[in-house]
């Protein structure tokens, strides 16, 4: 009953090759205000030139830290925030300049989880309301949406009774099963997954990531999934790109990102996570990065990780290194070279 | 083995709430010694964090109540001392490093200032210009920097790692015996976290304190632990070394989190979560408090009925399991889903 107007990606020309998603040179600066009269004195670059693609059935993983842009990201995408520059192709469709009136049908495809499921979720609202939502406004509900709001809190292992309740009444892992349901209900083509197990104790966090990785597999969704958690991106996504100030630096699969790393940035943060095996501890090498991150609003010239970077030379502030195809995958680094910084052989 | 130096003996501490009372300390002991560092895990809600809090007379008393045990610092109890005697022990030979460095610092003054009172406080003879001069020293240590300049800078002049850092300073300044670190990089970037981490290990080294690491994160502690101390719903479910935590787990909730924790080693395939949720501390289950969700409790009356306690299993191994030699069973069915041999 969902269905019915919905652009699937069998029907797109543009989509035929698999693509989903492709976002190209996305750029989204801040103005600075200064004044009584609100000056634009500068501009915070926060995402700065990104480019990927997203496939039929497959999940993309942007990792960074925190300021590098990855959730920026994902609002710019699905258009909570108007792109200053750049392209972004869903489905066949340019969306990068579409009106909010003209968006509705696409959100119907593109929807987002956030982080915070206590934030995320409206106090005064049955958790069934909260689920129907999505549903009445785009006015499928008369049309068997108790029926559809059952299936759904079924699909996040929820049971349908729980529906009557309010979100106060759940704990955060349910509460993010509800986010999930929400997000399900108008039968999605992509999620935009925003931290959504970063606010988790471990042992529930397992239990979203294999909820989400379930609903991947029995509904052949497209998942753009941000996350800091190294560990987490490793193992839900299919591929992964490493952010840092706004930039990708480093684009690949996530075996050629997690055993071949070739960006100096990737290996650095890849040598930093602590591994829960006390027997890896001994002959483990760091890589300790000096400083800290630049301010977003006055990146450095050329490479945005050189001042930071051990292996920086002249060109790197003078040419901005272009994301290319580096040892079999994309990596922006003039000094690029594979690094295996974890191996899986070491224990035991 | 030396003395402990600190030893939390049968801590139960309670909360009167308007839903009813809060077991959020239920007969929980442990030990730290000289030099060691003990990690305590445990996921929110399991009382690792009230457990220090309470020991080191920070909890509100009411609605809090410590309706039992001991506290032993260089063998005397230091649990219900008055203010006064608590104040100087606490970071002249206790010392904590709390999660949230903006917090825990003072916005309006200088980052040095608020050390060097740390040094003042508990040294009468200490100079101003000495003072800043060991601070200088502190901050130099613990990799901040410009250390000069930075003295005189306000905590929001420091980036979040930085802060951290001058936490770790201050707890450092008095050459404390015991150094209690609660989630010390939770909040921190990975790149940052690491730096941390390193600076903790130097303030144990140069202070030769016993570290107590409370953290959720399993990583931390397979990192710098010593001896593990496990919990799960206000009480001690396993304690031994780091090694045999890891590799030879005794009670199945430490297995659990094993099997639930993604690896960016990439050995696990598959994820294998504990079932449900935590039980509420208002309404324990009655028996084991994990029996619930534990895999290996199915059909068994004992799990149900009698709180296990907390027993040697093997030399040095503690657990709160019925059937301790029981989850190396467990662990290699687990292993055939997850794909991770503990």
């Amino acid at each position: 009953m969902v269905a019915e107007e919905k652009i699937t990606y069998e029907d797109q020309g543009a989509a035929a090759n698999g693509v989903v998603l492709s976002v190209k040179d996305l750029k989204m600066h801040f103005p600075i205000k200064e004044g009584l009269r609100r000056k634009t004195v500068g501009h915070v670059y926060a995402v700065d030139g990104v480019s990927f693609d997203v496939g039929h059935a497959e999940t993309l993983g942007l990792v960074g830290e925190s300021g590098c842009g990855k959730s920026t990201t994902a609002r710019a995408v699905i258009r909570l925030l108007d792109p200053t520059d750049g392209e972004i192709n869903f489905l066949g469709t340019d969306i990068t300049r579409m009106s909010r009136k003209d968006l509705r049908p696409i959100r119907r495809d593109m929807q987002i989880v956030f982080q915070d499921p206590y934030a995320s979720l409206n106090p005064r609202m049955t958790v069934r309301e909260i689920v129907a939502e999505p549903l009445r406004i785009h006015g499928l509900y008369e049309d068997g949406g108790e029926d559809r709001v059952a299936e759904l809190l079924r699909t996040v292992q929820l049971s349908p009774e729980h529906g009557n309740r309010f979100p106060h009444e759940f704990s955060g892992g349910q509460r993010q099963r509800i986010g999930i349901a929400r997000a399900l209900a108008l039968n999605p083509t992509m999620l935009l997954l925003d931290e959504p197990v970063s606010a988790l104790d471990v042992s529930i966090q397992a239990q979203v990531i294999n909820l989400l990785q379930e609903i991947q597999g029995e509904l052949d969704l497209s998942y753009l999934f941000i996350a800091h958690d190294l560990s987490v991106v490793r193992h839900i996504s299919h591929r992964v790109g490493v952010m840092y100030l706004g930039h990708i630096v480093e684009l690949g699969t996530r075996e050629e990102i997690f055993e071949n790393p070739t960006h100096p940035y990737t290996q650095a943060l890849l040598s930093a996570v602590p591994i829960p095996d006390p027997r890896r501890r001994e002959g483990r090498e760091r890589i300790v990065l000096r400083g800290d991150v630049p301010n977003p609003a006055n990146p450095p010239s050329g490479c945005v990780f050189r001042t930071r970077c051990w292996k920086a030379q002249d060109i790197c502030a003078e040419e901005e290194p272009p994301l290319i195809e580096q040892f079999g995958h994309l990596s922006a680094c003039h000094f690029a070279a594979p690094v295996e910084v974890i191996s899986k052989s070491e224990a035991n | 083995m030396t003395e402990p130096v600190l030893s939390i003996r049968d801590l139960v501490v309670e909360f009167d709430t308007t839903d009813g009372v809060v077991h959020a300390v239920d007969g929980v002991s442990y030990d730290v010694h000289p030099g060691e560092t003990m990690g305590v895990v445990g996921e929110s809600g399991s009382g690792k964090s009230v457990t220090v809090m309470a020991a080191l007379g920070l909890i509100q008393i009411p609605p809090g109540r410590i309706v039992n045990g001991e506290v032993l610092y260089k063998g005397r109890n230091i649990l219900g001392l008055d203010e006064d005697e608590l104040r100087k022990i606490r970071n002249k030979e206790i010392a904590m490093i709390f999660q949230d460095p903006m917090t825990s610092l003072n916005p309006v003054f200088k980052v040095g200032d608020q050390i060097a009172e740390a040094l003042l406080v508990h040294d009468d003879k200490l100079t101003d210009d000495a003072a800043r001069k060991r601070t200088v020293d502190l901050l130099e240590m613990v990799g901040v920097p410009n250390p000069d300049r930075r003295f005189d800078q306000y905590p929001h002049e420091y980036s979040g790692g930085m802060r951290q850092r001058a936490m770790i300073a201050m707890a450092m300044a008095n050459q404390p015996s015991v150094l209690i670190a609660d989630e010390p990089t939770t909040a921190l970037d990975v790149t940052i976290q690491a730096q941390v981490l390193e600076v903790m290990k130097v303030a144990a080294e140069e202070t030769g304190a016993g570290t107590v690491m409370i953290t959720h994160d399993l990583g931390v502690v397979a990192e710098m632990a010593d001896r593990v101390t496990v919990m799960y719903a206000g009480r001690v479910v396993e304690s031994g070394t780091v090694d045999e935590i890891f590799h030879n787990p005794k009670h199945p909730y430490t297995l659990g989190l094993m099997m639930s924790l993604p690896r960016v080693t990439g050995e696990m395939q598959k994820l294998l979560p504990i079932p449900g949720n935590p039980p509420s501390v208002i309404s324990l289950p009655p028996g084991c408090a994990f029996h619930p969700r534990c895999r290996m409790s199915e059909g068994r009356e004992l799990c149900r009925t009698k709180v296990p306690e907390l027993v040697e299993a093997s030399p040095g191994h503690m657990s709160a399991c019925h059937f301790p030699d029981e989850v190396a069973i467990e662990a290699k069915r687990e292993a055939s889903v997850t794909g991770l041999e503990v």
